[in-house]
């Protein structure tokens, strides 16, 4: 089927300073086709879908609309000219119901009431259920999607851009998502859908273009690739699959019971009576959508957030009132998801860094006075052992990329004989080698006998690392199950279905 | 176009740079000011920046450099602990006069003892004076998260007012024939903060200054806790993480700082200034915020800072005397130096950039 064309971009470029993150990047978009920009993390995806929506500027290269010269100056002028994206993080007020959310994205919005309606028509027509008077903070990370998407939707666009979407979607929202998807392609609407997903790509995609450090590699038509195919051609190389050395599982290392805190975050989910337990040598994967009490089982297990003593045992040792500092010395280690300003102060140096977690299991300190020398030292070993790209030691975290960062703090909490590593989105923001790195040194700890606990939103990850495997839905653990013979529909159950389907019947 | 551009890493150049820069750019801006006032401009700046070191009476004013940058270096070490953590106090005035009302109360107390060990129990007890005062703030930000910059700085004016009540009160110098103050303690040697070495102007606080400043530097390059004052201030979560409770360190931040306040307060009030006095605090306690992040927060920055504001105290008064110059000029002139000093501190952490019009 040969669609007429809507966009074509041709012979784009944008450099940053120190990086290219487009070099003659050409494509084209046809009416109602959905279009994959495929790649991995840096690879130029966002920057360019960025120059399509107005928000940057290209250094060279045209892109025409219909036939027609298209060169927004803002976001604003591709609105018009029926250009509308749903971003990666979104920008709602949490205070703000949905539809006042809706009517501060527009420029000119009808009364309330009438606005209401129309969201009320637009959810229904695209089987995207969401009630207009419901507060944003209130909402899943699914159903937040979904107002971002209705606001699109009531520009009616010609192109809509998708960034990363289903990241964070529980398996049956994805399935409402691409139905959607589809009918809008069905009517004529094109969309050019960023991921570096590829079975979903495979299922939903007409067409993809497939990035590579800014520069288009391939075009493909994801039905007749594999998605290892697609995979290498995003790498460039072939892909390593992890090994898992088998270890005997041993006594229990970690225990929770009924641990429950309330969220120091504004709009945090609070943990409500979580218990598990992780064997030496097993792998624990949590799953669950961004925002289930991730942030909040971090902090309750790091020690940040404390309960009653038993709540949390070390090695049958009780822990849970006790701070970071007493939980690492007890052999509790833990890495928090964001990089910069929780895991790693920004501004100071690795060394400095190193020192942030190290200095109580690296036996830092002398009478109180850091041994920087010894610092250095550790920091130096996991710059090397990490293949962690930077100029020095001495260089601020800040100077890093977010891939090489996470690298070095993946390597700070790993390299501490712990025999309890919990972390938060280990391979985040970080390339396919590096992230494939980083899972063979979880399952190499694992190996030596350490009881490891990672939390991730990427099922491929957890189903690939993990021994056993739980869900956090709204602050709750459901039990732990072997992976081993899990299927995606049932662990979409445990992470609870679809959220917010319950309203549409109200809706309707 | 000039735009500014964050800078991946902190320029170390423009981090030594900033202080000489902003004196440079006070001196323009301050010389136009005078000229404005119809004075000539260079014999002002020289007689500000110049005599007091190289001019005719050298020889004393020399000496009163150390006298005014001791309280200042002792002040603004306890402050630069603090902002490096991000913890604001801005009443090391009153903690200032509280120490100098505390620890001349425990020497007036026991008049006209003779014993060695007065001044030293004097000296603890000014500290202990400065500590407390600065302990309201911390205990009242860490139980009910108050703020500690308002509250502190409130609760200069509480301690002005005890300081009148002190020196028409309780502290009176009973055969002072009915003039407010205390007794003086010039006239007291065992309580007395006497000249170790004159010429250089150095006494007890002075050393305290120094001594102080070497300790600091080591307490922030070389010690754990130093290491957790700057990580609270640049990465509180961060701070959690590793482990540090952030209300102890409030504690910690304000005590340190205060029982330095108070203990130059100490030295003051037993030294230069002599007696409780009505007036007797010179406002060391605000300029010291100055002189703490003019010396970068560096202890040994801040020493630096303490002589050079020292200078335009010195030479500030010398222009007044000789050349008519209001009090009111020289103190504009000293703010320049703070405001240049945090405008040029920009480029630090960034760099301009001729922003080319970008067109595709």
């Amino acid at each position: 089927m040969t669609r007429p064309e809507l966009l074509r971009v041709e012979g784009i470029t944008k450099a940053y300073p120190g990086v290219v993150a487009n070099s003659d990047v050409s494509f084209s978009i046809g009416e109602g086709e959905i279009h994959a920009l495929l790649g991995e993390n840096g690879a130029g995806k966002s920057t360019m879908v960025k120059m399509i929506y107005g928000l940057v500027r290209p250094d060279s290269g045209q892109m025409t609309l219909r036939g027609t010269a298209y060169q927004p100056a803002k976001p604003a002028d591709a609105r018009r000219l029926g250009v509308a994206m749903v971003f990666q993080h979104f920008s709602l007020f949490e205070a703000l119901n949905v539809a006042e959310n809706v009517a501060l994205g527009m420029e000119s919005p009808p009364p309330m009431r009438e606005l209401a309606a129309k969201i009320r028509a637009v959810s229904e027509e695209y089987g995207l259920p969401l009630d207009p008077s419901r507060m944003v903070g209130d909402l899943s990370a699914g159903e937040r999607q979904r107002v971002e998407i209705i606001r699109c939707l009531l520009q009616d666009p010609k192109l809509l851009i998708m960034d990363e979407p289903t990241s964070v979607l529980t398996p049956q929202e994805v399935e409402i998502l691409f139905r959607t998807l589809r009918q809008l392609s069905r009517e004529g609407t094109a969309i050019l859908y960023i991921s570096h997903k590829l079975e979903e790509i495979k299922t939903l995609c007409d067409e993809a273009t497939i990035l590579r450090r800014g520069r288009v590699v391939a075009t493909c038509t994801p039905r007749e690739k594999t998605a290892r195919e697609m995979a290498e051609l995003m790498v460039g190389s072939a892909l390593k699959t992890p090994e898992r050395r088998q270890a005997a599982k041993g006594d229990v290392a970690l225990g929770v019971s009924d641990l429950s805190v309330a969220s120091p975050i504004p709009f945090g989910t609070s943990l409500k009576g979580v218990s598990f337990t992780v064997a030496k040598g097993e792998v624990l994967g949590i799953a669950g959508v961004a925002g289930n009490g991730q942030d909040e089982l971090l902090l309750a297990l790091s020690g940040e957030l404390q309960a009653a003593p038993d709540k949390v045992r070390v090695a049958g040792q009780p822990v849970g009132d006790r701070g970071p500092v007493d939980r690492r010395r007890a052999g509790l280690v833990a890495a928090p998801e964001d990089r910069y300003g929780h895991a790693a102060a920004a501004d100071m140096t690795l060394v400095e860094n190193a020192f942030l977690t190290a200095a109580v299991r690296k036996g830092l300190t002398r009478n109180g006075f850091v041994d920087w020398a010894g610092t250095r030292k550790f920091t130096e070993e996991i710059i090397a052992e990490y293949d962690v790209r930077t100029p020095g030691p001495d260089v601020a975290a800040r100077a890093l990329s977010g891939g090489n960062l996470q690298k070095f703090l993946m390597g700070r909490e790993l390299m501490q004989g712990a025999s309890v590593i919990v972390i938060n989105q280990p391979t985040w923001g970080v390339d396919a080698a590096a992230a494939a790195q980083i899972r063979q040194s979880i399952l190499d700890r694992a190996g030596e006998g350490a009881a490891v606990v990672v939390i991730s939103q990427d099922l491929d990850e957890l189903l690939e690392v993990s021994d056993t495997f739980a869900v956090l839905n709204e602050g709750r653990l459901t039990r732990p199950r072997p992976t081993e013979g899990l299927t995606m529909d049932e662990i979409g159950l445990m992470m609870g279905g679809a959220h917010g389907m319950e309203v549409a019947h109200h809706v309707g | 176009m000039l735009r500014l551009e964050k800078r991946p890493t902190p320029s170390r150049f423009w981090l030594y740079a900033t202080p000489p820069a902003a004196v440079i750019l006070t001196m323009i801006a301050g010389g136009t000011l005078f000229a404005a006032m119809g004075k000539a401009p260079l014999e002002v700046i020289r007689t500000i920046f110049w005599d007091p070191i190289f001019g005719e009476f050298a020889f004393y004013l020399r000496g009163q450099l150390l006298v005014k940058a001791g309280p200042l270096i002792l002040i603004a070490i306890g402050l630069a602990l603090g902002f490096r953590a991000g913890i604001w106090n801005i009443g090391a005035e009153g903690q200032y006069i509280m120490g100098a009302i505390f620890g001349a109360s425990v020497g007036l107390a026991v008049f006209p003892t003779e014993s060695r060990w007065i001044f030293s129990v004097m000296v603890v007890s000014g500290a202990f004076g400065g500590w407390v005062w600065a302990m309201i703030p911390a205990i009242l930000k860490t139980r009910f998260n108050t703020n500690e910059i308002l509250v502190s700085l409130m609760l200069v004016y509480v301690a002005e007012t005890i300081l009148a009540k002190a020196s028409t009160g309780f502290l009176k110098n009973p055969e002072g024939m009915g003039f407010p103050g205390s007794r003086n303690f010039s006239s007291y040697p065992a309580a007395r903060n006497d000249f170790i070495y004159e010429p250089l102007g150095l006494h007890w606080g002075g050393v305290a200054a120094l001594v102080t400043a070497v300790l600091a530097f080591i307490l922030l390059t070389r010690h754990q806790v130093g290491f957790q004052i700057r990580l609270a201030g640049q990465a509180p979560r961060a701070a959690r993480f590793h482990g540090i409770n952030p209300a102890r360190l409030v504690v910690l931040c304000m005590g340190i700082s205060g029982a330095l306040a108070g203990m130059a307060g100490l030295f003051e009030v037993t030294g230069p200034a002599g007696q409780i006095s009505i007036d007797f605090n010179t406002g060391y306690g605000f300029t010291a915020i100055i002189v703490a992040f003019l010396g970068r927060l560096n202890p040994l920055g801040i020493v630096l800072a303490g002589f050079l504001m020292a200078l335009t105290y010195v030479g500030g008064e010398m222009a007044s005397t000789n050349l008519g110059l209001p009090d009111a000029a020289i103190q504009v002139f000293q703010g320049m130096l703070l405001f240049f000093l945090l405008a040029v501190d920009v480029l630090t952490n960034y760099r301009f950039r001729l922003a080319v019009g970008a067109r595709a």
